[in-house]
């Protein structure tokens, strides 16, 4: 049987939009997924605690307060010096096309703008996660 | 026999958090790496006093075990803080397998404290309120020196009582408004209450819902004092029932905090009286008796199934669906050649 995917859905920051975050994870949820949801206003030690203790393949970010910048690359750190390096993440929201290569460079793997479909974000996911999963992790 | 030495386990001694995280994931998904951890650590399992929180979908059962994590906290074991570990299950969908887990969502309190492990885990198809590898992903935690355990099962109606027979204590979570519902559901899960929450008692109705649980609690004393000795629970041991432990009843607003000092006294003293009257160990073994069952009877099919040629299965199917042979025929002609 092929493995549940465990998949961390964050709001970190200040603005109280979640819609967005609950589409994607209700997306993920119909995809087979087993979705966490955080709910609003996380700091990023927050998120990165959850997905440590909920031992999570993914991690998606949504932000729309402008704050990315500042938030992503502080969650990606968190994740890796806690030891979750292969853990995958993801931003959704809005995020201006000139910052989306700096994301990139924190080791997000995929920005999605609004109207992204979420067959293609199920589908990215799926890949990353288990691109890997063929290399030797416990 | 020994236990294979199991890395995994080593490291949740050591008090690794990742590697907790991981054998949960492993055990979870019931692999191999999991079972061998699971021998390892079963020696130092049996500390914990297992909470379990039940109650229908929206009473506040996340609420009100964040903030019963909290007060633990609060409290001493008599030298150290509580350690607290949280186990929120959730519903799978029977469609896709997938779930939406979002207990956390209540539990932001929690975040921070190194003392407290929270675990959310999705139901994946199992009916009883819980899913099949909670009690095992409670050893583990039981195991990694967590000696509180809340355990949040889904929203429960009125059979959801799984619960009851892992956890050393029930909290049945209710809320006004439900009152409709109590004549319903009185049969099922009230009955294996050890405390009573009225949650949301800010809320219109709270004083009638209390009297309502109330009255429910003295016609089941008047009822179990008529039926001595009598096991009128299915596999459930009748002992408690008979025994001094009055159910509490308590009114609580989980999300301002309130009453909620007053349940985590109480599943202290509910502690206290099973130790004191020996049902401590009277429903660890009655758990662990039906576990050992439970594990037999699937190791016995497997074996079995494995020895059973596959076309005389399936003949016997059809055979079945025929109406030749009844089912009771047809075990006598799968099995008795096995025993005999």
């Amino acid at each position: 049987m092929e493995r549940t995917l465990r998949v961390l859905v964050a709001k970190p920051g200040l603005d109280g939009h979640d819609r967005g975050a609950k589409v994607v994870a209700r997306a993920l949820r119909d995809a087979g997924m087993e979705v966490i949801y955080t709910g609003l206003r996380q700091t990023p030690e927050m998120v990165a605690e959850a997905a440590l203790q909920e031992d999570v393949d993914a991690v998606g970010v949504s932000i729309l307060s402008g704050a990315h910048l500042a938030l992503v690359p502080r969650i990606v750190a968190l994740l890796r010096a806690n030891g979750q390096e292969n853990v995958k993440v993801f931003v959704g929201g809005i995020i201006p096309e000139q910052d989306i290569p700096t994301l990139l460079d924190a080791g997000v793997f995929a920005v999605y703008g609004p109207g992204t479909s979420t067959e293609k974000i199920v589908e990215d996911i799926r890949r990353a996660v288990t691109g890997e999963a063929a290399a030797p992790a416990v | 026999m020994t236990a294979s030495p199991s890395p995994l386990a080593q490291a949740v001694l050591a008090g690794d958090r990742l590697a907790l995280a991981r054998l949960l994931t492993q055990v979870e998904n019931q692999t191999r790496a999991g079972q061998d951890a699971l021998d390892a650590l079963f020696a130092r399992t049996g500390r914990a006093h297992l909470v379990g929180i039940t109650g229908a979908p929206g009473t506040g059962k996340s609420s009100l075990t964040n903030q019963l994590a909290r007060a633990l906290r609060q409290q001493s074991n008599g030298s150290s803080p509580h350690r607290v570990g949280v186990i929120a299950v959730d519903p799978s969908s029977p469609f896709t397998g997938g779930a939406l887990l979002g207990d956390r969502v209540r539990m932001r309190d929690l975040a921070g404290d190194p003392g407290i492990f929270v675990r959310s885990m999705a139901s994946r198809g199992a009916l009883g309120g819980l899913a099949r590898a909670t009690a095992a992903m409670a050893q583990v935690l039981d195991a990694a020196g967590y000696d509180m355990i809340l355990i949040e099962t889904v929203g429960a109606g009125q059979s959801e009582v799984d619960i009851a027979r892992l956890a050393h204590t029930t909290v049945v979570v209710e809320a006004p408004g439900l009152g409709d519902d109590i004549q319903a559901i009185k049969a099922g899960i009230l009955e294996i209450a050890d405390i009573l929450v009225v949650n949301k008692a800010d809320h219109p109705g709270a004083e009638n819902a209390e009297r309502a649980l109330r009255a429910m609690l003295e016609m089941a004393a008047a009822h179990w004092a008529g039926h001595h000795g009598a096991q009128s629970v299915p596999e459930m041991p009748a002992a408690d029932r008979e025994s001094g432990w009055q159910v509490p009843v308590y009114q609580t607003v989980a999300t301002q905090g309130q009453g909620s000092a007053e349940v985590c006294a109480a599943i202290l003293r509910h502690a206290a009286y099973l130790r004191e009257s020996g049902l401590w160990r009277e429903r660890e073994t009655y758990r662990l008796r039906s576990e050992l069952n439970a594990a037999l009877q699937a190791a016995l099919v497997q074996h079995w199934r494995s020895r059973v040629p596959d076309a005389l299965y399936e003949q016997t199917v059809d055979a079945l669906v025929e109406r030749s042979l009844s089912p009771s025929q047809a075990v006598r002609r799968l099995v008795e050649p096995e025993i005999l």
